[in-house]
């Protein structure tokens, strides 16, 4: 960031690509050029700031304001107002819902407050662009510690010693997995990194890649290099072009600088990496349906052992980790393995990135200390349910995971704890739920999910969650028995217990867990045919209150399937025989006659 | 040795380490109830994708049931493989998989021979709990196979028969979650595709997913219209597993009650395939001593090693993966073509019919064989040589069709001249048996002297592919054989860099050779019956008074009255065929 006296940090990430940051970055650059401070301040586009609820977000360099929302037309004001006449631009600032005050740095916001970034420590900081924003921020410092001063075996203990344990949903330690494959012999090992990232509302790997690719690139040439690995393979799913791009300018830079490729540092250590990318299946996700992905082969798991540390790629010993996994290895590497494992709980160290989605103020990315409890990511961080409604459960684990509810809020997250509720930690999706969402719903929601990203191999996934599916949507109907529901938990509970991989064996948690938690619910569905959350169509009833309808007839008048009868000025009644529950008659009642049941 | 130690259902048990549950559990008599798994001993065929979950067992300690197929045994396991949970678990799953199979078994092609069948019986399933939407897939009639997919219930065999096996890598799983299905590429009918009918992913499908293209019914039509003389010829290998359909051991020779049975369903004239096989020999022999007499004269061009092409699977195989090596195989037509031709040519003469008033059916333990007789170069202005082509099970059905006590027919003889074989022929059913006919033959040939020991027992295995020096006198003769088309890929393989050592290879489709054939009855893994049928034919051959194709008195006659001498032109315009390019011939329509 040299020569220039101040930058202006304009959010990226493809969310706020959505929201047309190009063209604040565009009019940015004009407003500067005409107030002739185009050679002092330098408009950077860097990865995401996580804070999406309130993107497009750009940042000013070195006062740290933080502006939220901006538009285009924005850029103009922000250039005059806060670089030409040193003023901030209150209306732009973020404010605090609950103190109502402008907060202008991002530290002071609730959503910050409570987050510790490692792996997102670039993220929204630097030109993911350009290598050299990087290297200024330590960038390949620790793949030089390591290939000037360490063997193989001292570098891996200190990720063992750290306690890293790997972040795209299995927690299996990460430095054991690095220390099997480099004791696997073999003519040739890789070392691949598992960017298929496929929760729905996920985006934790993407933004990564997008705002800090060379944090993945130094960690996988340091795993090549503790492992005895030459390649690293990047597997991507298609759906994911700016990261895409963004690797292969970082791999191009990176190889432009000596820092992969042939005798990196002049150390005699070789190692490349080349993209592979994915058509997008959830199960690619899972290491043994990747690795056969990347062989041209049909996309789907196989049984463990053997594990891709003896047989992976091409039957090669391969190292596959997640991409959050890699961006920690930097750090710990500078920082050492003490510094790492004092964050966090006793099995659980470092911290986690969580895509906060669903119900709650502030939507975004989020970097949090193993260990703290859901209330603070949502309460705290997340800003509370929207709307003021009532928190009623979270989904964390992405479409495997569980769903906790009010009693869980306390639990120090970690992967034991998270397990022990009946949910996991995945690779991190969250998705917060109010009162009105239906946990019959929100179970066939994600088991549509499941049934469609299954790959068939196994009997108990293929069939069995796809009857999951249609017990659940016959509950939603009110077509199910209390019999049916001893029948779904065997099922699920079958399906946990016989799957071949992780997707069947967790698939069911959301079925398990909300009939664990939300008991009563079910049996409302079932034995009285209502849905408490009202979201399940088919049980739902518009009912006219005899005493508060005036006869109107509005409601006759706008209802498209004339299931509304009755004399003007007299009571009016619906016909739930023919009524399709639209709620056109519910929003026209003036006098609030007419309600749902 | 490594060893590991275990307890299974509380029996201790010691294993070499590798081992998997499966065959741990096997060793001390337990046996843990399979689906989709199915191992083909010596023949490389193995498929445990570890997919449908019906092997389950408890291993303490393990939070999850662990597939016995795919799960090695390791120290100090403790397995348990019936507990409640366990069962309910089984029980549960083959629910779900015959949720989503169609509940036809009474119309069912594989009613009684279906794996999945069988299982639902073991496993006690009396009422389906869980019921729902069962997928649909569409059919796929080819000459030889018929696929039917709503019957499939993804085990994979078939895929594992066709590419690991095979190597001819037409079937595999498509499409995702409950919507996958095997099918080829694109969803291409076989038809279309490089698919040999070799029909081995037939011989493994556990439920109706694959069978043949039924044409008995067509058999019966042609024997009752009373304007058709109709010839049966059947193959070697069908004498050999046919009496397994009426519940005798395997390897039982059931030669003379399957001519019985013949005559009885009403056909005109019973004949052998093995007569046919004679011929065969008689040509390709001659090609052989040719090729090899001009190679041993310093001729550059001409091609060795000569390659069998009395398996029409093999046929296709080269045809879309080795195109540019048509010349190579011999030009001799397969048996049941060469049978045919005859039948249709000198049979009619001697019957003074016309070659369409004649109806040839061949009884085949091979489903290319349906395909064979349908291609073009074949048919005399679009009357084929041979009308129809059942598959052994499919004259299995005839017979109890016609309600005949197959165990108690009395037996019967061939009728002449097209009936009388000698035990070279016979030997065409089972793999390295074409090649040794061919030596018994081309050695008096070439040598001009008496072959004493007629068994060359170095050519004689399960080997997938072998490898024998043969003494013509003085001439070591390099032989190679291979079955299974994975096998048969490897030899050519060698051919093309220049590499090969041999001088002739006999090649068949199937793995153990027309025994293992993809209409014989259903082996159901078990490799003993494909080697007991293999021993039941060089029984047969033992047994036989000629052992030598050229000595077969009716094909010496054939020759005097009718062909001349082998190769000449009346041979090749009746005996020999050409080979096509078809690399080009798949199209795929993106």
């Amino acid at each position: 960031m040299g020569k220039y006296k101040s930058h202006i940090l304009v959010c990226a990430g493809t969310g706020c690509r959505a929201s047309d940051c190009e063209g604040i970055v565009s009019n940015l650059e004009s407003a500067l050029e005409e107030n002739n401070l185009n050679e002092d301040v330098q408009v950077v586009r860097t990865g995401c700031f996580g804070f999406c609820e309130k993107g497009p977000v750009v940042k000013m360099v070195p006062d740290n304001t933080f502006y939220v929302e901006v538009t285009p037309d924005d850029a103009g004001e922000l250039v005059l107002e806060h670089l030409v006449k040193g003023r901030k631009v209150e209306r732009l600032l973020y404010i605090d819902p609950d103190t109502k005050e402008r907060i202008s740095d991002s530290k002071h916001m609730g959503f910050y407050k409570k987050q510790y970034r490692i792996a997102l420590r670039n993220c929204g900081f630097i030109d993911p662009e350009n290598i050299d924003e990087y290297i200024a921020r330590d960038g390949y410092a620790a793949m030089g510690k390591i290939l000037e001063s360490m063997t193989p075996e001292e570098a891996t203990a200190i990720i063992k010693e750290s306690g890293l344990r790997g972040r795209g949903g299995g927690g299996f330690p990460t430095g054991l997995k690095w220390e099997f494959t480099r004791k696997a012999q073999a003519d040739k090992k890789y070392v691949v990194c598992n960017a298929d990232e496929g929760d729905p509302g996920a985006f934790m790997d993407r933004s990564i890649l997008e705002g800090d690719p060379h944090s993945v690139l130094e960690a996988m040439a340091i795993c090549g290099f503790c492992i005895g690995a030459d390649t690293g393979l990047i597997y991507i799913r298609a759906e994911y072009p700016l990261a895409i791009n963004r690797l292969k300018t970082a791999i191009n830079q990176a190889r432009e600088y000596g820092l992969i490729g042939k005798d990196i540092l002049g150390t005699g250590f070789n190692f490349d990496v080349e993209i592979r990318l994915g058509a997008g299946a959830f199960v690619c996700g899972e290491e043994t349906a990747l690795i056969h992905s990347m062989e041209g082969l049909r996309g789907e798991p196989t049984v463990k052992p053997p594990f891709p540390a003896e047989k992976g790629y091409n039957g090669k010993p391969t190292n596959v980790n997640n991409v959050e996994t890699f961006a920690n290895v930097p750090p710990i590497i500078l920082k050492g393995s003490k510094w790492f494992s004092e964050i966090g709980t006793e099995k659980s160290k470092g911290t986690k990135v969580f895509a906060l989605a669903g119900k709650v103020n502030n939507v975004g990315l989020i970097e949090v200390p193993m260990g703290i409890s859901l209330r603070e990511v949502i309460f705290d961080i997340g800003g509370g349910i929207k709307g003021g409604k009532k928190f009623k459960a979270v989904q964390t684990g992405g479409p495997s995971g569980g769903c906790l509810t009010e009693k869980h809020l306390d639990i120090p997250i970690d992967y034991e704890n998270l397990l022990q509720c009946g949910s996991m930690m995945g690779s991190g999706g969250m998705i917060v739920m109010d009162e009105d969402d239906c946990m019959v719903s929100m179970a066939k929601f994600y088991l549509d999910f499941t049934v469609e990203e299954s790959c068939g191999k196994c009997a108990p996934c293929r069939i069995g969650n796809k009857r999951l599916y249609e017990m659940l949507d016959k509950i939603s109907l009110g077509k199910s028995t209390e019999e049916d529901l001893g029948m779904l938990r065997n099922l699920a509970n079958v399906i946990k217990d016989t799957s071949l991989c992780g997707l069947g064996q967790t698939s069911p948690n959301p079925v398990l867990s909300t009939m664990d938690n939300f008991q009563e619910e079910y049996l409302a569905h079932v034995v009285d045919g209502k849905c408490p959350a009202g979201q399940c169509k088919a049980l739902m009833h518009y009912i006219i209150d005899s005493h508060l309808c005036v006869g109107c007839t509005l409601c006759n008048r706008v209802c498209p399937v004339d299931a509304i009868s009755g004399e003007k000025k007299t009571p009016h009644v619906i016909d739930s025989s023919i009524c399709i529950k639209c709620g056109a008659c519910l929003e026209k009642c003036k006098f609030g006659a007419i309600s749902v049941q | 040795m490594d060893i590991v130690k275990l307890t299974i259902d509380d029996k201790p048990v010691v294993v070499e380490r590798g081992t998997t549950l499966l065959e741990a559990a096997k060793s001390i008599g337990i046996n843990i109830p399979t689906l989709c798994y199915m191992k083909l001993e010596d023949l490389n065929f193995e498929n445990k994708p570890g997919g449908c979950r019906v092997c389950v067992v408890e291993v303490e300690g393990r939070r999850n049931l662990a597939p016995a197929c795919k799960t090695e045994c390791s120290e100090g396991m403790v397995v348990h493989s019936h507990t409640v949970r366990v069962i309910n678990a089984r029980r549960t799953v083959m629910e779900l998989i015959l949720s989503d199979h169609p509940a036809e078994c009474l119309t069912c092609a594989k009613s009684g021979n279906c794996d999945l069948q069988s299982m639902a019986q073991k496993l006690g399933i009396r009422e389906l709990h869980y019921k729902g939407e069962q997928s649909r897939y569409k059919g796929d009639k080819s000459p030889a196979i018929i696929r039917e997919m709503d019957k499939c219930i993804m085990c994979r065999r078939c895929e594992t028969a066709c590419n690991d096996v095979q190597t001819v890598g037409v079937l595999s799983a498509i499409n995702r979650g409950f919507e996958s299905v095997v099918a080829p590429a694109f969803e291409m009918d076989l038809d279309k595709s490089s698919c040999t009918y070799c029909g081995q992913c037939v011989a493994v499908c556990p439920t109706a997913a694959l069978t043949e293209r039924d044409s008995t019914w067509k058999v019966v039509e042609a024997i009752v219209n009373p304007q058709k003389t109709v010839i049966v010829q059947t193959a070697p290998a069908v004498r050999a597993a046919l009496g397994e359909a009426f519940g005798m051991e395997p390897g039982t020779l059931v030669t003379g009650k399957m001519v019985a049975a013949l005559k009885k369903l009403g056909f005109d004239y019973v004949f052998d395939t093995d007569f046919a096989a004679d011929l065969t020999i008689m040509e390709e022999g001659a090609e052989i001593l040719d090729r090899l007499s001009r190679h041993l004269n310093g001729d550059k061009e001409v091609k060795l090693p000569i390659l069998t092409s009395c398996c029409p699977g093999w046929v296709k195989f080269f045809e879309h993966h080795f195109p540019e090596m048509i010349d190579i195989p011999s030009t001799a037509k397969s048996p049941q073509q060469m049978f045919g031709a005859i039948a249709k040519s000198y049979f009619a003469q001697q019957l003074k019919k016309k070659r369409e008033d004649l109806v040839v059916v061949s009884v085949m333990p091979c489903l290319a064989k349906k395909y064979e007789c349908t291609r073009e170069e074949f048919q005399v202005n679009g009357d084929p040589d041979v009308n129809l082509s059942i598959s052994t099970r499919e004259l299995a059905n005839l017979i109890r069709n016609a309600n005949l006590d197959f165990g108690k027919l009395t037996d019967e003889d061939f009728d002449h001249p097209l009936g009388e074989s000698t035990g070279a022929s016979v030997i065409f059913g089972t793999t390295g048996g074409v090649i040794e006919a061919a030596i018994r033959s081309a050695y008096e040939m070439f040598t001009e002297k008496k072959l004493e020991k007629v068994d060359f027992l170095e050519l004689r295995g399960m080997e997938g592919i072998r490898k024998a020096t043969v003494d013509f006198d003085g001439l070591p003769i390099n032989i190679g054989i291979a079955h299974g088309l994975g096998n048969a890929r490897k030899l050519l393989e060698d051919i093309k860099a220049g590499k090969s050592e041999f001088h002739a290879i006999e090649i068949m489709a199937c793995p153990g050779g027309c025994i293992g054939g993809g209409g014989q009855p259903y082996h159901h893994g078990d490799v003993e019956i494909l080697k007991k049928r293999q021993k039941a034919i060089y029984a047969e051959d033992a047994g036989k008074p000629i052992r030598k194709s050229h000595e077969n008195p009716y094909i010496q006659k054939l020759y005097k009255e009718f062909l001349g001498k082998p190769l000449s032109d009346k041979s090749h315009e009746l005996l020999h065929t050409h080979y096509f390019d078809r690399k080009s011939k798949i199209e795929v329509n993106h």
